[in-house]
């Protein structure tokens, strides 16, 4: 019995320094991780690129986030309380005490509050991406170092959401006030890492901040995001060179990874705050008239394009204007009530004809613009390919993305593949994608429809969930009977990485999450 | 010989001034700018108000000929301008980056010599006889293999059969060779077997030339070892002309690398240039093509300075 | 190649009394010959391609996703089951078209612009050498790139029109100076004054003694840009700025995600790039022989 007792005991005290290894946070470590493109600025308020977004995020931190593994909900990262007034026009922030900038200064309300202006009424010379976001705050006001208050002109449903933002870096106010623009070339946050340097087109160095808020983190001495086409990527993951990758990679690329690492792979899937789109030159003929549209749209096999495409590309699931799985989507029952998603394809295809026969377009042949890389061009091949078989001949133009955007903005187009990104689920910011062309810069279809923008008005004074999810459904279902833009398949995100980085959340965007805060490297 | 070098050195700047001007305004043609792949990136909600201002603070509104003269200004005090898309100096761009593509174009060089001498010397030796032929199919496929397909095979094979890729990021070869070596080394490779088709080329059509001399002739032995013997003197004769060669190709060396930067992932001047035309970046697309043209006028004319002191026959005229 | 090409800008053309010039051609450039053949069967599949073919080159066929090769498929298939044979068999009338469209306007170009600057030197000789130094200063696929920016990606009535330019542009200086070089020689000829005396007019003497004249190099010019041409088409299709999706061409059939399927489709990868390399390879052999053929001064 006591025999027993003592090699239970062993056994415990055996079992306790593996679980330790595999439950709690080695600290140490650099960690090597790949990411495409360079960045165009320092400046997060500038730009919507992830480029900037997944190097910048580990320096700085932002007023609210979205909850580690609990997406969507949010949680303070500033901000260590928060009440919102009954009316929705008043919130108020209690900041976290003691945060310290890299360079030793202690935040305050003020630096809020210079950000914030900086965000909602740009200074000459700064450029702010996300404007629009904030034009229903009436004032940003400081009561006392610790607490920002802002007062609303009206109601916004979306705005715990906007101030979870991970665009909405905040800055020194002291800095700001030396140089509005010194966001754009130097880094300087509270974020769990200091920046040490930036080699164009070579890599992005970061390394511990001692004094960061949360005490603890992080876990790294440090990081190095090295940059490389995509097509390296794979290469560097599967050959060791660095050990993960955050946006995503193709169903094959995840596989030839896995297949290098064996065990050491690990991969994370989810849906992808992400969708193709095919829009329409809503101002050139035979584009203006609605029958085309929607006969093109028709002719698309969405449901048996998904399953072959998402085996070699980005391109997942079938899905209305909000990502298909989140709070705010239609069910797949709903989807097939939608021209272009009923299962019957055969039908489909003779409504199409039907319709291009009723315009006088049986003949119709048109000029599919698109970019020159993955997954575009395989939409685009699969979209020109499911046209044909109405009847319909689309050329193939792919363009660099400089071009693909001027092209775009002066009308030069009568079809082309599109995508749109956001960091969140809320309709505000994913329906104004499809809003009238005067209302909304990104609404490249060319056409003005005031039925549409009053759904979209109303659905963003709209704090009632049940509501706010109907006046979506109806603003779809206008959609895609005018079918200006239409949405062609969602992405699916695979992240792949070596088994050896721990810690790292998995959410649809891969615009959060990234401050490093909480990953750490696991012996090996 | 002054005369001459003074008048190669003049001609030299109309054709780089006709190469800048022809430079900017064919870019200037190019549908669309930067500004908007600059702001909007991959999602962005950007208006047209903040696209305009920023057009106006990268001096896009200005008048062409403005601009040019601008630029213009900037290089007469070595003032390069900033890139559009970094807002960095385009100097500093540069500088990042030309050390490595040197290096590799220099390896290539070298490699390419490496293979040809031997090659172009055995191919001279047993002329029109089986030997030649396989020597010539052997460099000849060098030229028409494509070297970015060359570089995909090379990658593929490392990872398949040794699962290993090479390192990602360069390390100057002064701080680490092993680092440096085990990047560049493939590169070099890919695009060095390429350019030793042209320099065996050169070298079996000079030896060939060396050999009809007398005292060659005198020396001419029937035997294959003998002709071997005779071969290494020949091959001394031969490597001054096959030189020339590698410094003639050297500009177009630069040129191969364009497109093998991208399989290598390197980052080196070639891919910056393949990356500033899709960004529509202007201004460092028009330095990198003047500089590239400096560096090919400037080789050109040491090339044929070599040429008049390898071969007193041509007059500088 | 420029000091090569210009040492070809011989002014005769080798005249052989050989009973048929074809057998002696086997006879003596056994290689060039092979090169020849090669040639030949590429252009009979880019010709007739839609007869040989066993599949449409751009209808996808999910159902026969990334099949290895079979007798169904005998290179297998791509990621859009798209039958690879067929791509290669097609790509071959887009490499060969554009390969021989744009040396041919690029060597005609630049043999009509070197001979006019050697026929009437002094000051429009003079200008023309400095355009064509201002063009000879760009590496071929700068300009290229350049060039292809520039006039966008537009495809006109199906052919890549803003691909050809961009690849006869580079060629034309590159064949302008080695012409006029050759052409300068032939100038000095007394029949050339001869004809000038008797009254014929500028564009008589050029068309009917310069041109003919300097046929030799410019056959030997036209061969060897076909396979550099090729192989820039390839390039600008693997950097994702040749030809368009969905139509078949090597280089685009390498580029962009294909590589990512190498361990599970390595027929992927193969087969296009050894119908690049075979197609430049054969026009480089044929290239040299015909080069020592021509021009006897090679011809020791």
């Amino acid at each position: 019995m006591k025999a027993l007792t003592l090699l239970s005991a062993a056994a415990v005290l055996l079992a306790l320094p593996a679980a330790a290894q595999t439950e709690t946070p080695r600290r140490g470590g650099v960690l090597n991780w790949a990411i495409a493109a360079e960045p165009p600025t320092y400046d997060c308020h500038a730009t919507g690129t992830f480029a900037v977004m997944q190097r910048v995020a580990p320096h700085y931190s932002t007023l609210m986030k979205f909850e580690p593994g609990n997406y969507p909900n949010i949680v303070g990262d500033l901000a260590e309380s928060w009440t919102v007034s009954p009316d929705s026009l008043t919130y108020t922030f209690k900041l976290r005490p003691n945060v310290k900038f890299h360079d030793g200064s202690v935040l305050t309300s003020a630096d809020l509050k210079a950000t914030y202006d900086r965000i909602i009424n740009p200074p000459d010379g700064v450029i702010s991406n996300r404007q629009s976001s904030f034009v229903k705050v009436a004032s940003v006001e400081t009561p006392d170092p610790q607490t920002v208050v802002f007062k609303m002109k009206e109601v916004d449903a979306s705005m715990m959401t906007n101030f979870a933002s991970p665009w909405n870096c905040v800055y020194s106010a002291a800095k700001l006030k030396q140089d509005p623009n010194f966001p754009a070339k130097n880094v300087m946050g509270t974020g769990p890492f200091k920046f040490v340097e930036h080699v164009a087109g070579s890599h992005w160095r970061g390394e511990r901040f001692e004094d960061y808020f949360r005490k603890g983190h992080p876990y790294l001495d440090g990081f190095r995001a090295v940059t490389m086409s995509s097509s390296a990527m794979t290469n560097a993951l599967a050959g060791r060179q660095v050990d993960a990758e955050f946006r995503g990679f193709s169903p094959t690329e995840r596989d030839r990874i896995v297949r290098a690492l064996g065990k050491d792979a690990k991969v994370q899937e989810s849906s992808w705050l992400l969708h193709m789109i095919v829009t329409f030159n809503t101002e050139k003929k035979p584009f203006d008239d609605p029958r085309v549209r929607r006969a093109l749209s028709l002719a698309i096999d969405r449901w048996g394009g998904s399953a072959s495409l998402s085996k070699i590309s980005s391109l997942g699931v079938p899905g209305g204007l909000v990502r298909p799985g989140s709070e705010w989507s239609a069910s797949p029952k709903e989807m097939e009530q939608w021209p272009g998603y009923g299962r019957d394809m055969a039908a489909n295809r003779a409504e199409a004809r039907r319709l291009l026969k009723e315009a006088g377009q049986e003949n119709l042949t048109l000029t599919l613009m698109d970019r020159n890389i993955a997954p575009y061009v395989t939409a685009g091949i699969f979209v020109i390919d499911q046209w044909r078989q109405i009847g319909v001949k689309a050329e193939h133009q792919q363009v660099e993305l400089a071009s693909w955007y001027s092209l775009q903005n002066s009308g030069q187009f009568e079809a082309f593949i599109d995508s749109f990104t956001q960091f969140s689920d809320d309709p505000s910011n994913v329906l104004y994608k499809y809003a009238s062309y005067d209302r909304s810069p990104v609404a490249v279809h060319r056409a003005t429809d005031r039925e549409l923008d009053a759904l979209f008005d109303e659905q963003a004074r709209t704090a009632d969930k049940a509501k706010r999810i109907a006046l979506v459904r109806r603003f779809e279902k206008r959609l895609f009977e005018q079918a200006y833009s239409v949405p062609l398949l969602w992405w699916q995100r695979i992240v792949v990485m070596n088994d050896r980085v721990q810690g790292w959340t998995m959410s649809p965007t891969h615009m959060i999450y990234q401050d490093l805060g909480d990953v750490w490297l696991a012996e090996k | 010989m002054l005369r001459y070098l003074t008048k190669r050195i003049l001609l030299m700047i109309p054709t780089l001034l006709g190469v800048a001007v022809l430079t900017f305004f064919m870019l200037r043609v190019v549908p669309g700018d930067i500004v908007e792949l600059k702001l909007r990136g991959d999602g962005g909600t950007v208006t047209q108000e903040v696209i305009d201002r920023e057009r106006t603070r990268l001096g896009l509104d200005k008048p062409l000929v403005i601009q040019f003269a601008d630029w213009m200004k900037g290089l007469a005090t070595f003032d390069f301008g900033t890139s559009m898309w970094t807002g960095r100096p385009v100097a500093e761009e540069i500088s990042i980056r030309i050390g490595l593509t040197l290096q590799v174009a220099v390896m290539a060089a070298i490699i390419s010599v490496l293979i040809a001498l031997p090659l172009g010397t055995i191919s001279a030796l047993f002329r029109d006889t089986w030997i030649d032929y396989v020597v010539r199919v052997v460099t000849i496929a060098g030229l028409a293999v494509p070297s970015f397909w060359l570089g995909m095979l090379m990658i593929m094979g490392l990872l398949t059969y040794f699962h290993w890729s090479p390192p990602v990021t360069y390390t100057p070869f002064l701080t680490d060779p092993l680092a440096n070596m085990s990047q560049l080394i493939w590169p070099a490779l890919a695009v060095g077997y390429r350019y030793s088709a042209v320099v065996a080329r050169m070298v079996r059509s000079s030896i060939i030339e060396v050999m009809k001399e007398d005292y060659i002739r005198t020396a001419r032995a029937k035997g294959v070892f003998e002709r071997l013997v005779v071969g290494r003197h020949a091959m001394r004769n031969a490597l001054l002309p096959a030189i020339t060669v590698v410094g003639l190709e050297f500009a177009f060396l630069i040129g191969g690398l364009v497109v093998t930067e991208q399989v290598f992932n390197l980052n080196g001047i070639g891919r910056l240039f393949v990356e500033a035309v899709s960004r529509n970046d202007f201004i460092i697309v028009q330095t990198l093509v003047l500089l590239i043209a400096v560096m090919f006028t400037v080789v050109n004319l040491l090339v044929d300075l070599l040429y008049g002191v390898l071969d007193p026959r041509i007059r500088f005229a | 190649m420029t000091a090569i090409d210009q040492n070809a800008g011989a002014p005769t053309v080798a005249r052989r009394r050989q009973p048929n010039p074809v057998l002696a051609f086997i006879r003596f450039q056994p290689l060039g010959a092979a090169g020849l053949l090669v040639i030949l069967i590429m252009a009979a599949a880019a010709i007739f391609a839609d007869v040989i073919a066993p599949y449409d080159p751009e209808a996808i066929d999910f159902m026969a996703m990334l099949t290895a090769p079979s007798w169904e498929h005998p290179f297998g298939t791509d990621a859009f089951g798209r039958d690879i044979m067929t791509r290669i068999i097609y790509g071959a009338r887009t490499a060969l078209t554009i390969g021989f469209v744009s040396s041919f306007v690029g060597c005609s170009l630049g043999a009509i612009i070197g001979v006019s600057s050697a026929y009437f030197g002094g000051r429009v000789d003079l200008t023309i050498q400095r355009f064509i130094d201002i063009l000879l200063s760009y590496p071929i696929i700068v300009l290229a790139l350049v060039v292809v920016a520039v006039v966008g990606r537009q495809p006109i009535a199906g052919i890549d029109i803003n691909l050809i330019l961009a690849i006869a542009i580079p060629i034309i200086p590159r064949v302008a100076r080695v012409v006029r070089s050759a052409a300068l020689a032939i100038r000095a000829m007394p029949y050339v004054d001869a004809a000038r005396a008797g009254g014929y007019s500028d564009a008589h003497i050029i068309f009917r003694h310069l041109l003919p004249n300097v046929l030799a190099p410019y056959l030997i010019m036209l061969t060897a840009y076909v396979a550099q041409a090729i192989l820039l088409e390839a390039s600008l299709s693997f950097l994702g700025l040749g030809v368009s999706e969905p139509k078949p061409a090597w280089g685009l059939m390498l580029s962009g995600d294909s590589s990512n399927f190498y361990q599970e489709a390595p027929w992927m990868i193969i087969f296009p790039g050894v119908a690049i390399s075979l197609t430049v390879f054969a026009f480089n052999l044929f290239g040299d022989s015909l080069r020592d053929w021509l021009d006897p001064k090679f011809k020791t």
